[in-house]
């Protein structure tokens, strides 16, 4: 189905021209995932100390 | 030819109020109302009158200071052109009128700084007696949502059913680059799988394919047809369906995509078949398939058989290169080809896994931490702590806040944000509105998005409309305001017929 979508909008390149794809391990994902590992090693720092209740009492009133 | 797509967003912000026993009104008067200081705002109601008290005990009675009916004058116009004020229960910002996805993208993230500056301002007077804590999210996790509202300059001209049906299928699919994330399902249909972990905040709450109401019923498409401008030429295209974003670059997406598309229709003439243009069969039906998706393989029907999201995207897309390819002029403030690069960018990533979507894409970000906190304390999928990473993705405390520490790419300077917070852009009215406020905030009686009103010290006020959104802007009357040096000549310079006596002031 995609394929045929794209042929018909004349885009069949558009994922080769634009979106340089990139293997797992590769040198984007690894900074992605150190980033993630710093936050998650400060996490207990940034998140409200007793989540349940702040999850428990963040009720708001429906909007617009 | 298409209009400027001239464009704007309006984000209602949620609001505790910890260790106070005020109303969710009352917060949010509190927060609007400690940035109506400095000459930041102004307050489109008088009530000179009113003082702001400390408590001599230490801390702060707000309750006492600002009785409920106070919060209908939490309604300000600030010196950037934005509107600040209290909806419904939520403390709401408006961007001036932009001429350029980057430029609202500014105009956003001031509107984050001026919370921000309004929680410091109200936090610092309230001292010991209680908190008050902003989120820039669109729900609660328990069923309530409230808004984050994008406009766009539309031609008149351009059928509304027409326009309803194509903008719905980008409304629906583009949700899998500017969906903002959320743990959780709420308003569940019954037989309906429900994912740990959807990509927006508020396609749970669409229930029509077009209507009229923005808090019951809420419909993809809005019909409101309040344009803020004339009438006969144009019309506000005012869009409900649309996650408040910490990215950055989900920001300029969702408006750069949606002004371009916008454009494209303005210009298809009587045969808009030619454009094979995909239309979602059972939008309300698909605005939850496609959130509840974040594998991004479901597929919806559409006019051209079934397809995904990201499938009809690509045709989206494909349909604006076509049109730009054909000459088109750029109606997006000098951004088409960034947006159009980006928008094939991100639409290639997403289709790869490319682990790079998660520089802009918010519900990809939130997911790397919700995934993560889940896998190293081994929680299970609906434990209060990921709903904790998922409110406070959205934090606007700065240091609860987990988007500013996810790695999102930027795209203005903090300098240039800061600058917006108080300043203008120069090419729409909001130059006019924004410039007359902070010449003489003491002479402008109310201001809304097309009018101002003055005393200049006659017996009747003056109003100046302003029916034209790209009129009022720098080079239009920027020399105007430098010739004068009060509202007399102002109004004087501007000629008889460009003012109006005030019969009857509605304000707002």
């Amino acid at each position: 189905m995609q394929e045929r979508i794209r042929r018909q909008n004349g885009t069949e390149n558009a994922t080769e021209d634009v979106a340089e794809t990139v293997a797992p391990g590769s040198e984007h994902g690894e900074r992605l995932r150190d980033e993630i590992d710093d936050l998650l090693d400060e996490i207990d720092e940034v998140l409200e100390s007793n989540a349940e209740e702040f999850v428990k009492n963040y009720v708001q009133k429906g909007g617009e | 030819m298409s209009l400027p797509k001239i464009c704007g967003i309006e984000t209602e912000y949620g609001i505790l109020a910890r260790g106070l026993d005020i109303t969710p009104m009352t917060a949010s008067s509190l927060l609007v109302n400690a940035f109506s200081e400095d000459g930041l705002s102004l307050r489109a109601w008088d009530f000179a009158d009113e003082t702001p008290a400390a408590d001599a005990r230490g801390g702060w009675r707000p309750e006492a200071d600002y009785p409920e009916v106070d919060v209908l004058m939490s309604n300000s116009v600030l010196t950037n052109g934005a509107r600040y004020y209290v909806d419904h229960a939520h403390p709401e910002v408006s961007t001036p009128e932009c001429v350029s996805p980057l430029q609202v993208v500014l105009y956003d993230r001031a509107a984050e700084e001026i919370i921000r500056d309004s929680l410091n301002r109200a936090n610092d007077r309230l001292g010991s007696a209680g908190e008050l804590i902003a989120h820039k999210n669109n729900s609660d996790g328990k069923g309530n949502s409230y808004g984050c509202h994008e406009n766009y300059l539309v031609d008149r001209s351009l059928p509304f059913g027409r326009l309803a049906s194509l903008v719905t299928s980008h409304l629906v699919t583009r949700q899998v680059f500017c969906g903002s994330g959320k743990v959780g399902v709420e308003c569940p249909r019954e037989g309906e799988p429900r994912p740990p972990f959807q990509i927006s905040q508020r396609a749970d709450f669409f229930e029509e394919a077009v209507g009229l109401e923005t808090t019951v019923r809420r419909p993809i498409v809005n019909t409101r047809d309040e344009p803020h401008a004339d009438p006969e030429r144009y019309r506000r295209l005012h869009v409900i369906a649309g996650d408040a974003n910490m990215s950055e670059v989900a920001t300029y997406l969702k408006v750069g995509t949606t002004a371009l598309l916008l454009a494209v229709m303005e210009t298809l003439g009587e045969d808009p078949s030619a454009t094979k243009w995909p239309v979602l069969l059972d939008p309300v039906t698909a605005v939850r398939q496609v959130s509840h998706d974040p594998g991004l393989t479901a597929t919806v029907e559409t006019s051209r058989g079934s397809a995904s999201a990201l499938e009809v995207q690509w045709i989206l897309h494909s349909i604006v290169r076509r049109w730009l390819d054909a000459g088109a002029e750029d109606p997006i403030g000098g951004c088409a080809e960034d947006v159009m690069d980006r928008w094939s960018r991100v639409l290639g990533w997403l289709e790869s896994g490319d682990p790079r979507s998660a520089r802009w894409v918010d519900w990809v970000a939130k997911r790397r931490i919700v995934d993560g906190v889940a896998a190293r304390s081994n929680l299970d999928s609906d434990h209060a702590r990921l709903r904790a990473v998922d409110l406070q993705y959205h934090d606007m405390r700065i240091d609860r806040n987990l988007a500013a520490r996810a790695g999102l790419e930027t795209l203005v300077a903090i300098e240039a944000v800061r600058e917006a917070m108080t300043v203008p852009p120069r090419e729409t009215r909001a130059f006019f509105r924004g410039e007359c406020i902070r010449r003489w905030p003491d002479r402008v009686v109310s201001a809304n998005w097309d009018s101002i009103v003055f005393d200049s010290g006659e017996p009747a006020l003056q109003r100046v409309p302003m029916m034209d959104p790209l009129k009022g802007s720098r080079a239009h009357v920027g020399d105007l305001l430098d010739s004068v040096n009060d509202v007399p000549s102002l109004l004087a310079a501007l000629g008889s017929s460009a003012v109006e006596d005030v019969v009857f002031d509605p304000g707002w």
